[in-house]
């Protein structure tokens, strides 16, 4: 036991089974899937009011998705929590800046190449998981094995466009 | 504002749910680039195993009237051109929206900053767009949203065959030393 806490990394079958139990867990207790890119829509609208002002509260998607603290937002905040618990007990914590990475590129090799693409990256990961309705979790997991046909689409395209950028910009 | 137990309940999952990622490896910008470029298969590890056993776990306890699902909508123009998207992002980013969250956990502050900040301003850009353009974007949604509705057949005759499929596509790949 004390191994499996302190050792770095736990097999994927493993961790994939645990995932599973805990998304069973997430509906009996939460009665949600997990997931968790809304939770960036939420907080968008406050960014966006800074510089736009109030009036975004008004628009369409943020009259659906209302920048309030809930659910999910703490499951993100959660998130963060238990990976630095994690990475602290498997002394695995350290403060970078530039990924450690075998896969070097301009990209993430140089402080400018690495805020441009995890800037430009992120912009278009968020805007992406907003049009198709979910990221990695809450399509990728929790949809998929709803069996909802959204969330398998959205899956293999996420791959589909991962692998075809990934192959040509690394 | 929810309740405090139920944001505690949030709290709670999200606080495992991290600390199986970071084990899992899949907050380490390596292992997610890797799976994108077909070197490392850690992530289709964990997600198909984790499909595997939350769908059959899922559909149990619906069949019990224990839980109800709740399977998300969506049309093929949503999907499959914000799935492209949401996939380039991935690759150059190096984490996902979740992911991400984990790694700023790890201390990669390439996540926290530029990463958190881009996923943040490209989801008001969408909110933007979509304030615009919510016709054109909400049009031709799915009739149905699951597949077993879609072809009308039990569930289970899709769970236990894809069951399968998929342990057998694990132990392939397994087998060509993935």
């Amino acid at each position: 036991m004390n191994n499996l806490i302190f050792s770095g990394r736990w097999s994927p079958y493993l961790v994939g089974s645990l995932i599973g139990i805990l998304s069973w867990l997430s509906f009996i207790i939460s009665k949600k899937p997990l997931g968790t890119s809304t939770s960036y829509a939420r907080i968008s609208s406050r960014l966006g009011a800074i510089f736009y002002g109030d009036k975004v509260y008004e628009w369409k998607y943020y009259k659906q998705y209302k920048p309030v603290l809930e659910w999910q937002i703490m499951l993100v905040i959660g998130i963060v929590i238990g990976s630095f618990i994690s990475a602290v007990l498997s002394g695995q914590f350290s403060l970078s800046f530039i990924p450690l990475t075998d896969f070097e590129s301009f990209l993430n090799q140089n402080i400018l190449g690495r805020v441009f693409s995890a800037f430009a990256g992120g912009i278009l990961l968020g805007f992406g998981s907003r049009l198709a309705g979910g990221c990695t979790s809450g399509h990728g997991i929790s949809g998929t094995f709803q069996l909802s046909i959204a969330s398998w689409i959205s899956l293999i395209a996420f791959f589909v466009g991962g692998v075809l950028t990934a192959l040509l910009i690394l | 504002m929810e309740s405090k137990l139920r944001l505690f309940k949030g709290l709670s999952t999200g606080i495992i749910f991290g600390f199986l990622l970071q084990r899992g490896g899949v907050t380490d910008y390596n292992v997610l680039v890797g799976q994108l470029l077909l070197e490392d298969f850690t992530v289709a590890k964990i997600i198909l195993t984790a499909i595997v056993v939350g769908m059959i776990g899922i559909y149990f306890l619906k069949d019990r009237n224990i839980i109800e699902l709740k399977p998300k909508s969506g049309s093929l123009r949503r999907t499959i051109s914000g799935g492209l998207i949401f996939g380039a992002g991935f690759a150059l980013l190096g984490y996902c929206p979740g992911t991400i969250a984990g790694a700023i956990g790890q201390g990669s502050i390439d996540a926290l900053i530029p990463g958190l900040l881009g996923i943040v301003t490209g989801s008001f850009l969408f909110a933007a767009f979509y304030e615009k353009f919510s016709d054109f974007i909400d049009k031709n949604k799915f009739k149905v949203n699951t597949f077993p509705e879609l072809f009308k057949i039990n569930h289970w005759k899709i769970i236990i065959p894809l069951s399968v499929l998929i342990v057998l596509f694990l132990f392939w790949l397994q087998s060509i030393g993935f």
